[in-house]
């Protein structure tokens, strides 16, 4: 089921709203589309990576004698040909990184910091030689204690990762290196107070696993320097400028040689934001002089590729009797991986977000641990916190005795809330979704035995950012656009649709392309759900500015002045009688006069793209649980979200229906599991357990459309909030099936089936975990 | 080792190839043959991205080695259109925004048409289990069982 | 590596027994390929025996059938006979992987894996399976529950290989289930696995029944008072009780990435009752 409510319809689309076919579409269903690894150069070598086999260690030397003299090797690189990088912090999606860390994150330096951690890459002629190579590399390690886990990181005594590591944020400075690298603090109010005015008061603690994007396509690059220093890479990427300027940074190359492509991305949702094997391919290949090219298993991508943090939350809520909460507290403890960057900021600015609240703090930490760095994963930090709060307002509107629909509407934030973490919010969209789910077929339908629902909000900033557009008019009237995000799933088609919208022609007519770093002005990535949104608003812009500069070449061949025509319905037209008789043109015929008029026409747009607007999200869950072994299936599920404007309704839907399976899978399987030594169990899609189609039902949406007044058609990102309302929805839901709350995830079936045994062995008492 | 010479007929054109025993045949397709539609998403029979027809059965190319293709009939994805003509699946995928990133896509193509050939006329759940060899991590899998049954549907019909 | 696809039985056991290095059976290669990419395991010689037609063929023999080893899961579900006779031993072989899986995946492949979890071996032992090797000094028959000793570890020489798998006759009123747990519903390996196979008389009491778990000891069992406990019964509440009982006394698993101890010893009680209680349903219309 699929519907849409919408705030005012105020404005007609002719186009927008639509649901065209994607232009990239054929490509992808006839396996034409050339994704990371479907590239191929002539001549090109093979990389590959020996990785540390310890969470830990000291590397006291590497010894590449041997490998290097092997017939087919024809370059090694270890941390010896990357200079170290200064301190220094970079925006990589809605995260900071720092190139001191990428440097290391690449290839280790003093120490290798996670099981997996690249030590050294060889180039060879066969993948057979290649693989030959690494085990000839000796690596000297001296193993270290280990720790995984944040609150044990915390403790005094823990392993410290970084020996210069002091904490920020906390005054004075500790004198001592820690594995906390920062801690963060929001206030607004007086929580003493309002726990004081509170009739009930809730306080938990909450523990997650860090989960992997799951992302189908591997990363894959290949890379070509020439003899004069210019390079080219081919990469799968969500951001390909950003590939380009850390290679250049990493490599200390100027950025104008390094040309970067994007292919078509096979998943990325957040973990395609960073680079790993790029700067080694490049490396490789200005060493061996020949293309390289360099594809991870999908071991590797569970080892080495970033997953978003495991965390250990607490939060306290307090609230009246009439369910108006009037204190909110949380302590955030995120893992960030071998080095600093865990999304806990953010995390910390969503956890009240969803709230008109008056009295909050929130603490977060920000802690290193042996595992990969944590990338970017939908709504970084997000899920995790509005997990731990979404499912403390559930059991105080329990304990109230409180629809939990109603509990929310009392405290949901409206246009003109003061956000906790600072801003007043514009038109929002999270009242309308809760009138939405509460008159939602799926809402008000029956429940079958051992079955239970749940519901819980979710918000996420979105964001806007550096852009370029270009759309050339051609010969024939067909316009060719660039865009530089690349299309994760639709962009293509919701550009066309609003360059099409704009210029008044059929969508058919516009090409859109993703343009490589040379022949389009700088893009900042695709993530922070700003590709609709930024490139979006770049292609309306120059879709303007090609209608004004069609009404300047008809004023120029009709010989009136500029102000005597207009642009209406698609073409240009003398403004009025005394402008002169003249057959209105559209494009069309603008494109035939182009070249006597004053050149090729193009409409470019290079803006830094302000103005995003929050997505709120709404998910109802129905979840059935086995009281016999504890297996959960999800039986119904419903997504309900503020989209501003739908462009492509269809891939709207997408967005929703994907991140609530991810969301999904990170309630019920989804987990690292680590040996003592520190090593994953689990690198493999057989044992790390994401959802596959038997374990899902449909999923139902209704698409809200509060615009955003700030873009011109009212668009806001709506790809990551999805991924944010599952964790709590499915625990409320889980609570009512099986009688136990349950306050740790994933809610795999051994911690279920020991929940409910407890609760019988307890005659009924609640039961925690 | 010498390498293998395979004979064998892909999307109905004979082929040769040279490979290794290790190589699997995803590797053959893809290396050697430059059939690239078929794709490596964990090599270990997991996601079914690599999905293809061997004399008819539906397997994951990457768990089945290149020298075993010998004389056998393969189709891949490149054959499922009839020339310009998308395969009904092909049209139904793309009316139903059945594929978001599209990685998965050539597999699940190739699998769900393995399956109408069998069961013209599958309930959703025979959909899901049949197709749960196939992993996508985008759609949540709403869209490309609405695009099946809409395709089974239609093949019926015409 | 050398590939090699001989296409007679007495041929594949002479390269296998005349290689020097480590040589592997390909069935399916469903286990064997993924063990090659992670370099778990690399033979100098592998000898693919699906050309040999004696373990590509399911025949009838002594009113049973006689089950090649290299018989794929779909083949077995589409044979004309076998799953209605063994509805419960073809539903396990088909609980193995995904369709694609299915397509190669062979019940001589997932007994030699030598995995604890195996989901069809619990099926063979229900079934009181007897199978017959092949090798150097010629052919001899083990019954399944046998054959499997420790994780990767099998009562088979050098040289030798699975011929053929000998599922007796079928009195009236018989039939198997098999069960298993894991967390999702499909692609994922078992965490305990129980096939039941059970034979009623005319007044539906309970004549013999073997039962048989997977995935809760370093080898797939046969657990005798499982089947005490219904033989002689119709299967009442205080039987499945006892049968409960049985199946999870006889569990010595192991915590591990895929299910705890306590999880493990739960479950198969649970999934022995289920198992017993579809088996004995089939048997009434059988
Ligand atoms: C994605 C995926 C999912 C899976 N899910 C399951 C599951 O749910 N349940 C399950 O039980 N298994 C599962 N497996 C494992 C595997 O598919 C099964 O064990 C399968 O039955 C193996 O059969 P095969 O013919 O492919 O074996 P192969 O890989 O060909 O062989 C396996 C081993 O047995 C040896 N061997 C094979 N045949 C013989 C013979 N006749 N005589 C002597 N030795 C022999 C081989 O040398 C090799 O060591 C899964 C595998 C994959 C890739
Ligand atoms: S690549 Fe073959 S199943 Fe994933
Ligand atoms: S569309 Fe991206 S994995 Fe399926």
């Amino acid at each position: 089921m699929q519907e849409r409510v919408k705030k005012d319809p105020e404005r007609e689309f002719r186009v927008v709203g639509t649901r065209p076919i994607r232009p990239d579409g054929a490509d992808k269903v006839t396996g034409r589309a050339k994704f990371g690894a479907d590239f191929k150069m002539a001549g090109q070598l093979v990389g590959k990576v020996l990785r540390s086999p310890h969470a830990h260690a000291r590397i006291k030397g590497i010894d590449v004698s041997k490998a290097a003299v092997l017939p087919g090797v024809k370059a090694i690189v270890t941390r010896d040909d990357f200079k170290d990088q200064g301190s220094e912090f970079v925006p990589a999606g809605e995260m900071l990184v720092n190139y001191r860390d990428v440097v290391r994150n690449v290839l280790a330096r003093e120490k290798a910091l996670f099981e997996g951690h690249p030590i050294a890459a060889v180039a060879a002629t066969s993948e057979k030689i290649a693989r030959e190579a690494l085990r000839l590399i000796k690596v000297d390690y001296e193993v270290l204690p280990h720790v995984l886990d944040a609150v044990e990181a915390m403790k005094p005594d823990a392993p410290v990762l970084h020996e210069d590591m002091i904490t920020a944020g906390v005054t004075p400075p500790p004198t001592k290196a820690s594995n906390v690298a920062k801690r963060i603090e929001f206030v607004m109010g007086d929580i003493q107070k309002g726990f004081k005015d509170a009739d009930v008061i809730v306080e938990r603690e909450f523990n997650t696993k860090p989960v992997h994007q799951g992302y189908i396509e591997p990363h894959a690059v290949v890379a070509s320097v020439s003899e004069d220093g210019s390079a080219e890479v081919w990469v799968t990427t969500q951001g390909h400028w950003i590939v380009r300027a850390h290679c250049a940074r990493l490599l200390g190359w100027d950025i104008s040689k390094i040309r970067v492509t994007a292919s078509e991305i096979g998943g990325g949702f957040g973990g395609k934001t960073v680079v790993y094997l790029e700067p080694l391919a490049l490396a490789l290949s200005k060493k061996a002089r020949k293309p390289v090219k360099m594809v991870m298993n999908r071991e590797e991508v569970f080892r080495a590729s970033g997953p978003t943090s495991g965390a250990n939350i607490w939060v306290k809520i307090g609230a009246k009797k009439d369910g108006r909460i009037v204190a909110g507290e949380a302590i955030l403890k995120y893992q960030a991986g071998a080095f600093q960057g865990s999304p806990v900021q953010p995390g910390c600015m969503c956890a009240f977000a969803p709230y008109d609240l008056e009295n909050v703090k929130v603490v977060g930490y920000d802690v290193v641990t042996n595992r990969p760095k944590v990338a970017a994963y939908r709504a970084p930090g997000g899920p995790i916190s509005e997990y731990a709060v979404e499912s403390v307002v559930d059991e105080i509107a329990e304990q109230l005795g409180l629809d939990p629909i109603e509990m929310r509407l009392k405290n949901a934030a409206k246009e003109g809330t003061k956000a906790a973490y600072g801003p007043k919010f514009g038109p929002i969209g999270l009242v309308e979704g809760l009138e939405a789910a509460k008159g939602s077929p799926h809402w008000n339908a029956p429940l079958g035995k051992n079955q239970g629902r749940g519901i819980a909000a979710g918000f996420w900033f979105n964001i806007g950012g550096e852009t370029t557009v270009s759309l050339q008019l051609n010969e024939d009237g067909t316009l060719s656009l660039m865009a530089g995000t690349p299309d994760v799933g639709g962009l293509r088609a919701s550009l066309s649709m609003m360059a099409a919208e704009e210029l008044g022609v059929d969508v058919a007519k516009v090409r859109p392309i993703i343009a490589d770093t040379s022949s389009l002005g700088y893009n900042f990535l695709t993530g922070g759900s700003r590709s609709t949104f930024s490139s979006g608003m770049a292609t309306v812009e120059a879709a303007r500015a090609m209608i004004k500069e069609a009404c300047v070449r008809a004023s120029k061949l009709w010989e009136i002045p500029l102000d005597a025509v207009t642009w209406e319905d698609g073409k240009v037209r003398p403004a009025g009688d005394n402008a002169g008789k003249h057959e209105a043109m559209d494009l069309g015929d603008i494109a035939k006069i182009a070249g006597k008029t004053g050149g090729p026409i193009v409409g470019y747009s290079a803006i830094t793209a302000h103005g995003a607007a929050p997505s709120f999200g709404v998910h109802i869950a129905d979840a059935e649980v086995d009281p016999e072994t504890g297996k959960t299936t999800i039986t119904r599920y419903t997504v309900i979200q503020d989209a501003g404007k739908a462009v492509h309704p269809a891939y709207v839907e997408g967005q929703f229906q994907g991140g609530a399976a991810q969301g999904i899978g990170w309630a019920l399987n989804e987990e690292y599991i680590y040996d003592d030594n520190g090593r994953l169990e689990n690198p493999g899609f057989l044992d790390y357990r994401m959802p596959v189609a038997s374990d899902l039902p449909m999923i139902d949406t209704i698409i809200v459309e509060v615009p955003n007044p700030r873009h011109p058609y009212g668009v806001r990102g709506v790809g990551e909030t999805p991924i944010v309302p599952p964790m709590a929805a499915i625990a409320a839901a889980v609570k009512r099936a099986s009688g136990v709350r349950f306050f740790e995830l994933p809610m795999s079936p051994p911690k279920i089936l020991a929940g409910m045994k407890a609760v019988k062995a307890n005659g009924g008492a609640k039961a925690t975990t | 080792m010498a390498k293998h010479h395979v004979s064998a007929t892909v999307n109905g054109d004979a082929v040769e190839f040279l490979c290794e025993s290790e190589q699997t045949l995803l590797d053959c397709l893809r290396d050697e043959l430059d059939l690239t539609g078929a794709k490596e998403g964990c090599s270990s029979g997991d996601c079914g991205a690599c999905s293809v027809m061997v004399d008819g059965r539906l397997v994951c190319s990457c768990l089945v080695l290149g020298v075993e293709a010998s004389g056998k009939s393969i189709e891949t994805i490149e054959g499922l259109s009839d020339g310009e003509k998308l395969h009904p699946l092909q049209q139904k995928f793309l009316e139903h925004a059945a594929l978001q990133c599209g990685i998965c896509t050539p597999g699940f193509l190739v699998a769900s048409k393995a399956l109408l050939e069998k069961h013209p006329n599958p309930t959703e759940t025979e959909i899901r289990y049949w197709l749960a060899g196939n992993l996508c991590r985008c759609t949540g899998y709403d869209k490309i069982i609405r695009a099946v049954i809409d395709a089974a549907a239609e093949m019926r019909g015409a | 590596m050398r590939y090699e696809a001989p296409d007679t039985i007495d041929a594949a056991v002479k390269l296998l027994a005349g290689e020097a290095g480590l040589a592997r059976v390909l069935a399916g290669g469903t286990d064997l390929l993924v063990q090659m990419r992670s370099d778990v395991v690399s033979p100098d010689l592998v000898v693919d025996i699906k050309k040999i037609s004696e373990l590509r063929q399911v025949k009838e023999e002594a009113g049973g059938f006689r089950v090649g080893a290299a018989v794929t899961g779909a083949e077995l579900k589409e044979h004309a006979k076998l799953p209605k006779a063994w509805p419960g031993l073809v539903e396990a072989a088909n609980l193995i992987g995904s369709t694609q899986v299915q397509g190669r995946a062979t019940m001589g492949g997932n007994l030699c894996n030598g995995s604890p979890a195996a989901d069809s071996v619990p099926g063979l032992i229900a079934a009181g399976a007897t199978a017959t090797l092949v090798g150097p000094n010629g052919r001899r028959d083990l019954k399944v529950e046998d054959i499997m000793l420790a994780p990767r570890k099998l009562a088979l020489t050098k040289g030798e290989i699975v011929a053929s798998f000998l599922l007796p006759a079928r009195p009236a009123r018989s039939s198997d289930a098999y069960l298993r747990f894991i967390p999702r519903t499909e692609m994922d390996i078992a965490v305990v696995g129980c096939g039941v196979s059970l034979t009623l008389d005319p007044s539906g009491t309970c004549t013999a029944a073997r039962v048989s778990l997977g995935a809760v000891a370093a080898r797939p069992l046969l657990v005798e008072d499982a089947a005490k406990a219904i033989i002689g019964t119709k299967l009442n509440h205080a039987a499945l009780a006892k049968l409960e009982a049985a199946a999870r006394a006889a569990c010595k698993p192991i915590d591990d990435k895929r299910g705890t101890v306590e999880f493990r010893i739960d479950v198969a009680g649970v999934l022995a009752r289920r198992a017993a209680l579809i088996a004995q349903e089939r048997a009434r219309k059988a």
